[in-house]
């Protein structure tokens, strides 16, 4: 699917934080244009103004609430950029590129939604998008996927958990539970974002038992726009920049 | 059009002196929603070598303070494609600048006889790309190749033929009279500086090719620096950039000695950037009461040696 829609800049004030989790953030900015034109799956480039910063962040869309305006993101500090964005408070502003990128395919009837770590951020906005059709496998560490699981409680279909040291759900990886979900459950898709590594074990296991599956990639960028190829990566049609030909990609194009 | 902004610049009618820096701006088409790319004086297109390069492996990018570092590594689709794919769609719409990048004296020839065809305004060589192990460097900092290089594309073009120097050697003024005498039209400066970061956890320098070219503010002065020097060692225009992020870099780099600039780093910060830059200059201009920008050029530099310009 290739990205058509016409991207914004827009300032956007902070309406409010919220710490989720040890060094997990939920921001949510005031910004209508970009609230009313975000689709599943679209990311932001947010231009940090409280510091001295020449590249902005990618941070994908968790929610879009067109009706107030409000643009949501759930993010993890990782360095000087998300530091930053850590102390914003109500009323400061921020710069927004976007909505970039293509989005996730919407098409699915019984999609399994596979994420994560912040990979469940975007996969949010999806499930929300496909009005209860889907049902979600998240694994990761263990206080994240409690709050997780509150979010998707009540968008997600059903919700299964794995954990690296059990204390939630299934212990061991999303790997673990998926081929026996996937003989199952009747689903048409798996759609799936989180580390490289994951992505690949999950479309590996998808295409073992046929179902298509999509992946959110992330890599660093600069433009957002498809021009510096920072994010250009080897697909089985050649070279594609992740920020606009992606960052949504059938699993078999780029990991093949 | 603001007609104190238009200038003829090698021949080529600009609507502004605000040019777009190789590799930064992609072929124009991707700012079309930020950008009226009428108004800037070209697009200086990224660096495009004979067959399509697939780059660097690893990370590409990164921020660093005040400026960021790339190894891009010259990713392209190569000249044939260039030629039948791009430049169709981008000709009619703005002033399209080629950057070529060459493995070899003759390759640059080759290129600039491809690429002497209507919709292309001039050819940029870039000889100083710091992320090509080819040889790219060695053309950018010896006067004797970087000159062979300029006879090349001259021999096989009629195109006006621009030298993009690079900062990384010991006397750019040095560089800049041996292509002038070489002939080439027009120089610009200055690609980015070489430069490197570690990850400390991880132990192990951060960016795939371990070096990168820097660009951003922070080389600002250097390249103005370089500017105000080059312009009173040769006769030929002087296209500035490196850093340029506002208005007053803009300002200064033409105060200093360039004829026109380009913006390169900013356009990621802020990918209105340019026209930002276009009405600040317009508005100095009528602040200073003066009828065209062009009497700024070289005005802070005594020994600048196009003081006849205007
Ligand atoms: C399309 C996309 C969507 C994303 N969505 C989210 C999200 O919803 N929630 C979330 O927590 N994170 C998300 N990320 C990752 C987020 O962009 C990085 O964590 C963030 O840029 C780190 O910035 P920093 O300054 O704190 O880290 P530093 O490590 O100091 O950053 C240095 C440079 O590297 C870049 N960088 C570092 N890590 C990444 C990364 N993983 N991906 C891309 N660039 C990186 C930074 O942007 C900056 O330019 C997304 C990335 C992409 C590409
Ligand atoms: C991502 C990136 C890619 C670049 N690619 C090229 C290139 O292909 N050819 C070239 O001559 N210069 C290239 N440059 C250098 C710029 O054109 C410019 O000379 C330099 O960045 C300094 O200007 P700035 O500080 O405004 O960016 C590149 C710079 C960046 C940041």
């Amino acid at each position: 699917m290739p990205d058509s829609t016409q991207k914004l800049l827009e300032d956007a004030k902070v309406k409010g934080q919220q710490r989720l989790a040890e060094g997990v953030y939920y921001l949510a900015v005031h910004a209508p244009k970009i609230a009313a034109a975000a689709r599943p799956g679209q990311f932001v480039d947010i231009r940090i103004l409280t510091g001295a910063f020449i590249l902005r962040r990618p941070v994908g869309v968790v929610a879009a609430d067109r009706e107030n305006g409000i643009v949501a993101f759930i993010y993890r500090v990782i360095g000087r950029g998300t530091r930053a964005m850590a102390k914003l408070k109500a009323g400061d502003t921020v710069n927004l590129l976007g909505p970039l990128g293509n989005g996730f395919s919407m098409e699915h009837k019984h999609p399994l939604i596979v994420g994560g770590g912040m990979g469940l951020s975007p996969l949010f906005f999806y499930a929300a998008g496909m009005k209860g059709k889907a049902d979600v496998l998240m694994g990761g560490r263990s206080e994240e996927e409690v709050f997780w699981r509150s979010l998707f409680a009540g968008i997600a279909k059903n919700i299964h958990i794995t954990t690296d040291d059990g204390s939630v759900g299934t212990k061991g990886f999303v790997t673990e539970l998926l081929p026996k979900l996937l003989s199952e459950g009747s689903y048409d898709a798996v759609v799936v974002c989180g580390p490289d590594p994951m992505m690949k074990a999950v479309a590996a296991i998808a295409k073992e038992k046929g179902t298509p599956c999509q992946v959110s990639l992330e890599r660093r960028m600069g433009c957002g726009l498809g021009a510096c190829l920072s994010c250009s990566i080897d697909t089985a049609h050649g070279r594609r920049k992740v920020c606009k030909d992606g960052p949504v990609f059938p699993a078999e194009e780029v990991f093949f | 059009m603001d007609s104190t902004l238009e200038t003829t610049f090698l021949g080529i009618k600009m609507a502004s002196p605000v040019l777009t820096a190789s590799g930064t701006f992609g072929f124009g088409e991707e700012f079309r929603d930020f950008v009226d790319l009428s108004r800037l004086g070209g697009i200086m297109v990224k660096g495009t070598t004979r067959q399509p390069r697939r780059g660097n492996d690893g990370v590409r990018i990164t921020e660093t303070p005040m400026g960021m570092l790339n190894c891009i590594g010259l990713e392209n689709p190569g000249v044939e494609y260039f030629l039948s794919d791009i430049l169709p769609r981008i000709k009619d719409e703005m002033n399209v600048i080629v950057n070529i990048s060459g493995s070899s004296v003759e390759e640059y020839g080759e290129l600039a006889a491809m690429l002497d065809v209507p919709g292309v305004a001039a050819i940029e060589l870039n000889v100083s790309c710091p992320n090509v192990k080819e040889g790219g460097i060695v053309f950018g900092t010896d006067p004797a190749a970087a000159s062979a290089v300029v006879h090349a594309a001259k021999a096989n073009t009629k195109k006006p033929v621009i030298l993009k120097l690079s900062p990384n050697v010991t006397d750019i003024c040095l560089m800049a009279r041996a292509v002038e005498e070489a002939g080439a039209d027009a120089v610009s400066l200055i690609n980015t500086l070489i430069g490197m970061e570690i990850d400390i956890e991880r132990r192990r320098p951060v960016l795939g090719n371990v070096t990168g070219g820097l660009s951003g503010p922070a080389v600002k002065p250097v390249a103005l620096r370089m500017v105000y020097q080059v312009a009173r060692a040769v006769k030929i225009p002087i296209i500035g950039m490196g850093g340029i992020a506002s208005t007053e870099d803009a300002l200064e780099f033409l105060l200093a000695g360039a004829e026109v600039v380009a913006v390169g780093t900013a356009n990621f910060t802020d990918p209105e950037v340019t026209m930002k830059i276009c009405d600040g200059i317009a508005a100095y201009v009528r602040r200073q009461k003066l009828r065209s920008y062009r009497e700024l050029i070289g005005k802070a530099n005594d020994g600048f040696l196009r003081g006849d310009l205007v």
